[in-house]
């Protein structure tokens, strides 16, 4: 209790649910009034944004501070006896400032949405560092997205609902990402599918959008039904231990404390994260539900750079990082070396990357990317990386937004709208420097060249593998890197080197949009090219490839700063650790009062060094369980320590991956003489492996012919033969029948027996001859009848059957 | 009738229930059987006015007046103008009844045998208590709100979409 | 008050709106038969509720009566439409849904 009082807090931290809450007002503001708005709607977003951005900052602060409170550095709070205590007991921990590892307590806060049935849903903010980060991501990223918008859709026919759709993803997200409770976790979830079909789909008029944009939906519908039981699962495995401990089990929080409390079976802990690893598979693009993700580049470039890149897409990451506790124990990270989730995320990074090789389309080769490097962010989770995971995803963000925001600049202004690099790009670098350059610097970023930011993201998930023992998927890790640099080279080179070629040496050809879609007759034909909607008009002008605008190379050069400098705030190689100490939530046993909900009752029971160096724990949360009283709400991780040794294979396999490329692209791009060029079409084998490339591994043809065409399509038509033979057959055999017996009665009887009872009985055998006759007639009333005297006959029988 | 003298049995509401009960029936047959679309409109509103009479009869004041609101007020209404909308003619008709319109008396003759049967069988001798008052509204209120809430929720979202399906139907294009 | 009585009622009238349901032409008439069965639902209903003396019979007759002002208010303009389109609600004229 005395340690409450020294961790800080303010009124940004207890109102950060602000965040999502401006956005979705200005949603709102957008969708009524938004055309009769001087700006058709887009200043409302930007000014939400910009006010959510301010809250961000302001939160991510005083998260900071809060931080530093709990452990002590800032020196000018009173420690408690406690405290004190446990300072004289652990001596490894006395040392203070960073040396001493106190668990920050989330601010959580919470209110009741509705209660059924001694259900309580709430809606609420759980802020812990995790929340902070990507509550500040993306509201900034958000924010850029909406500006570089201003301009790429100017003069859209939709531009409004454009920027409400926007607006709402925001809001989507950032309600997913201060979540208290999974219901409120599924809400932003759902929230984030919703607006991406929106977007995917917002030039619906060409059949290939509206076609991918259903293709992204269900096949992440596909995995939301893992969410969905995940969920519930979850639940009713965890409701009695919360309900316990003063909470439900749609907490968040107290999830997390039953999935390390021990108590939890571990069958359900096992089944729960699987249902929940589908959910994150369809979400965020990994094995085998990725096929939507490179389809979903049919959207405008700037949906591409926010939703499919940058921000929606780690949902899926995101979930495995908040409910890390029930991944970690229900596939035991720690004491394995092997899991569904490193599994997957290694397959992921391969063969997206080798798809990039094959994509003509630069948007598709920066999609495979993103689904490559999500597969890294799911591989640093699945081997106990938590950590660079999560900061794979903050420095991911900014660079590759800013790589799809440059692939929009290029195509709005250098291209004329065409996304085809070797038809239409070539030598831009001189016309569209600023590009060129905010490119080449994200470029090296997401390759992992040193001292920008990937480097010191994903060289520590490949160097946490193979501290962790997982030492299969380090190798994978490092095969993905030389992959990364290959093909990022490729494409930067068809980009921006050798001869300009199509629109970008200044041809002006209308026709290349059909062009475009023979030479990808078997990709559905669905590429970006069709952004060339609703704003050709203030493009009738220009002639030849220019620089964009200053609203599209704003956000063009902020990001590339970013893209070097966000590294910096977690980069081992120079000795700072502030995303660490900010964001990792530390892995010490609470005493079990202190989480009913309300914050600011935190007494630290065990103090350890911050796991900075590189060491192997056997006890304390993740390993054993908590004591009796305290409960953990998150395992105890280890650091790989940081050394230029370590990095050096991946620093070579990278410089080898550049090499090899540029040499390749000269040779087969730049009419250089070469062993290499025109491979494919001399060797077999190299020309089957390019033919399962651009085929994307038949993977759709799998979904499309196998699956659809096999299951579902003899299903209706066994329906349908049911229908036709069987049910058909019944009634008309019915009335056949029936009209067969009338007759019968009617001329046997009538002739047979003496007048007056003839004549009765053959106007009542006609009667039901008639009446049975209009059974196959197609008309309600019939079909009532039969229905009241089937319901009449089966009471009877039940009746019959009870006596 | 020596069943309605006993001890338990209330005469008075008893008698009440008959004479409401006879005019429901003969209104119900008339329904069913008049040969004018107006007229049967009108004898279902005294239908729906006796089974409102039978609610306060049974206690339930509050069902009763969401049935004379909901039913009287606006179902017949919507009757009415649908009655007006598809019919010229305001008066007796022929061909009101369908040419099989014969197979309906034995199943819903045998129908209600089997339903007469099974709750004579049942309840045939059973006495209601009288209840001590009528069933408060704050009683169903916590039970919509509490137990009822979520199927509460979705008859409104039920509600919306035959609003927007009644309009997108209805309206002329 | 005998428990049967408005047990009997209900049979009474969901058996006669059955009949309307089967012997009608008009689809209106149709319409107020089904209306008709609701009602003889709702009685039972009601009649359970005071039987057991509980108020969740109340609520599910308030539930039906929402249910048939939705299925009203849909069925009528269903109604309407086919007339603007055949002149004629005869539901025997409507055979497009033989099989």
């Amino acid at each position: 209790m005395m340690l409450a009082a020294s961790l800080s807090s303010g009124w940004f931290l207890e109102n950060a649910f602000l965040i999502p809450l401006i956005p979705a007002i200005g949603f709102a503001v957008i969708i009524g009034f938004g055309r009769r708005l001087p700006k058709g709607g887009s200043e409302v977003g930007i000014a939400s944004m910009a006010l959510s951005l301010v809250i961000a900052i302001g939160t991510t602060v005083q998260w900071i501070q809060r931080v530093g409170s709990a452990d002590g550095s800032s020196g000018e709070h009173a420690l408690g006896g406690v405290f004190g205590f446990a300072r004289s007991v652990f001596p490894a921990a006395s040392e203070g400032g960073k040396g001493g590892e106190a668990y920050v307590e989330p601010v959580i806060r919470s209110w009741t949405w509705w209660q059924s049935g001694g259900l309580e849903f709430g809606l609420g903010q759980h802020i812990d560092g995790l929340a902070v980060m990507l509550l500040l991501l993306v509201a900034f990223i958000s924010l850029l997205v909406q500006i570089f918008s201003t301009e790429y859709v100017a003069g859209d026919r939709r531009y409004t609902h454009f920027f409400a759709a926007l607006t709402l993803f925001s809001a989507g997200m950032l309600v997913m990402v201060l979540a208290e409770n999974m219901i409120q976790l599924i809400l932003g979830w759902e929230i984030m599918g919703l607006c991406s079909f929106m977007l995917i789909g917002h030039w619906w008029e060409e059949a290939a959008n509206s076609r991918a944009a259903l293709k992204a939906f269900f096949t992440v519908r596909v995995g939301d039904m893992g969410l969905l039981v995940g969920t519930a699962v979850i639940f009713f495995g965890a409701n009695q231990w919360a309900v316990e401990n003063g909470s439900n089990g749609f907490s968040i929080q107290a999830i997390s404390g039953w999935a390390m409390s021990g108590e939890a079976s571990s069958s359900v802990l096992f089944w729960g994260a699987v249902a929940l690893f589908i959910a994150c598979i369809g979400k965020s693009g990994q094995f085998p539900l990725h096929t939507w993700l490179p389809d979903a580049m049919a959207g405008p470039t700037p949906v591409s750079s926010l939703l499919h890149s940058s921000t929606m897409v780690v949902a899926g990451v995101f979930l495995v990082a908040r409910l890390y506790p029930v991944f970690y124990t229900g596939f035991d990270i720690g004491g394995t070396n092997v899991n569904l989730i490193a599994v997957i995320g290694a397959i992921t990074i391969v063969i997206a990357a080798a798809l990039a090789f094959v994509q003509n389309d630069i948007k598709k080769v920066l999609a495979y990317s993103t689904v490559s490097q999500l597969g890294y962010m799911m591989l640093g989770l699945g081997v106990g990386a938590w950590l660079p995971a999560v900061f794979h995803i903050f420095t991911h963000a900014f660079f590759k937004c800013c790589l799809f925001l440059a692939a929009g600049s290029i195509s709005h202004s250098g291209s004329h709208h065409s996304f085809d690099m070797k038809k239409d790009m070539g030598g831009l670098w001189r016309k569209m420097p600023i590009t060129a350059g905010t490119w080449m610097v994200s470029t090296a970023a997401l390759c992992g060249v040193p001292f920008f930011s990937g480097f010191f993201s994903k060289d520590e998930i490949i160097d946490n593998a193979h501290n962790n023992g997982y030492n299969f998927f380090y190798y994978v890790g490092l095969i993905g890197a030389a992959m990364t640099a290959a093909y990022m080279t490729r494409a930067t080179y068809l980009t921006f080197f050798g001869t300009a070629r199509g629109a970008a040496a200044g041809e002006h050809h209308d026709e290349h949009g059909d062009a475009h879609a023979d030479d990808h007759a078997d990709d559905h034909g669905h590429d970006a090219h069709a952004d060339d909607h609703g704003h050709d008009d203030h493009h009738g002008a220009h002639a030849g490839p220019h620089e964009s605008p200053w609203r599209i190379t704003a956000p063009l050069v902020i990001l590339a700063v970013l893209a070097i400098g966000s590294g910096y705030l977690n980069a081992p190689a120079v000795g700072t650790h502030y995303f660490t100490d900010w964001v990792e939530p530390r892995g010490v046993a609470v005493e079990l009062e202190s989480y009913a909900g309300d914050e600011g009752h935190s007494e630290a029971l065990g103090l350890a060094a911050l796991p900075r160096a590189e060491e192997g724990y056997s006890e304390g949360c993740g390993y054993t369980d908590p004591a009796p009283g305290t409960v953990c709400y998150a395992p105890k991780l280890n650091h790989a320590k940081f050394s230029w040794g370590k990095a050096a294979p991946s620093i070579l396999l990278v410089a080898l991956g550049i090499g090899i490329s540029t040499w390749l692209s000269l040779g087969v791009f730049g009419g250089r003489r070469n062993p290499l060029a025109g491979l494919t079409s001399r060797f077999a084998p190299a020309r089957w492996i390019h033919t399962l490339l651009v085929r994307k591994y038949f993977l759709d043809d799998l979904y499309e012919r196998v699956i659809v065409r096999a299951v579902a399509h003899p299903i209706s038509r066994a329906a349908y033969w049911v229908n036709q033979n069987i049910l058909d057959g019944v009634v008309n055999g019915v009335g056949r029948s029936g009209r067969t017996a009338g007759d019968w009665v009617y001329r046997n009887v009538d002739q047979r027996v003496v007048d007056g009872a003839v004549k009765a009985s053959g106007v009542v055998a006609s009667e039901s001859g008639h009446a049975l006759q209009p059974i196959q007639s197609g008309r309600v009333n019939q079909y009532g009848a039969l229905l009241f005297g089937a319901a009449t006959v089966g009471a009877i029988l039940l009746i019959l059957l009870n006596i | 009738m020596s069943a309605l003298l006993a001890a338990e049995v209330n005469v008075a509401q008893n008698v009440g229930f008959y004479i409401i009960a006879a005019l429901m029936v003969y209104g119900a047959l008339r329904v069913v059987s008049t040969r004018n679309v107006v007229h049967a409109a009108l004898w279902l509103v005294v239908v729906l006015g006796g089974v409102a009479a039978q609610y306060i009869l049974a206690a339930a004041e509050f069902v009763a007046v969401s049935q004379v609101m909901v039913y009287i007020g606006a179902v017949m209404v919507l009757f009415l103008f649908g009655i007006m909308l598809t019919r010229a003619t305001i008066g007796a008709e022929t061909d009101l009844n369908n040419r099989g319109w014969g197979v309906g008396i034995p199943v819903a003759g045998l129908l209600l045998a089997v339903m007469v049967w099974a709750v004579i069988d049942e309840f045939g001798s059973s006495v209601i208590e009288e209840p001590a008052a009528p069933m408060a509204t704050t009683a169903i209120s916590d039970v919509f709100l509490r137990e009822g809430l979520v199927p509460f929720l979705a008859l409104s979202f039920v509600l919306l979409a035959a609003a927007i399906g009644a309009i997108v139907l209805a309206r002329k294009d | 008050m005998y428990a049967a009585n408005f047990l009997l009622l209900g049979a009474v009238l969901f058996s006669i709106g059955v009949f309307g349901v089967i012997a009608r032409r008009n689809a209106v008439m149709v319409l107020m038969s089904i209306e008709l069965i609701l009602n003889a639902v709702n009685i039972n209903l009601i009649a359970f509720a005071l039987m057991n003396d509980s108020a969740e019979g109340h609520v599910f007759a308030l539930y039906v009566i929402a249910v048939a002002a939705a299925e009203v208010g849909v069925g009528l303009a269903m109604v309407l439409m086919i007339y603007r389109n055949r002149r004629s609600i005869a539901l025997d004229e409507l055979s497009e849904m033989r099989g």
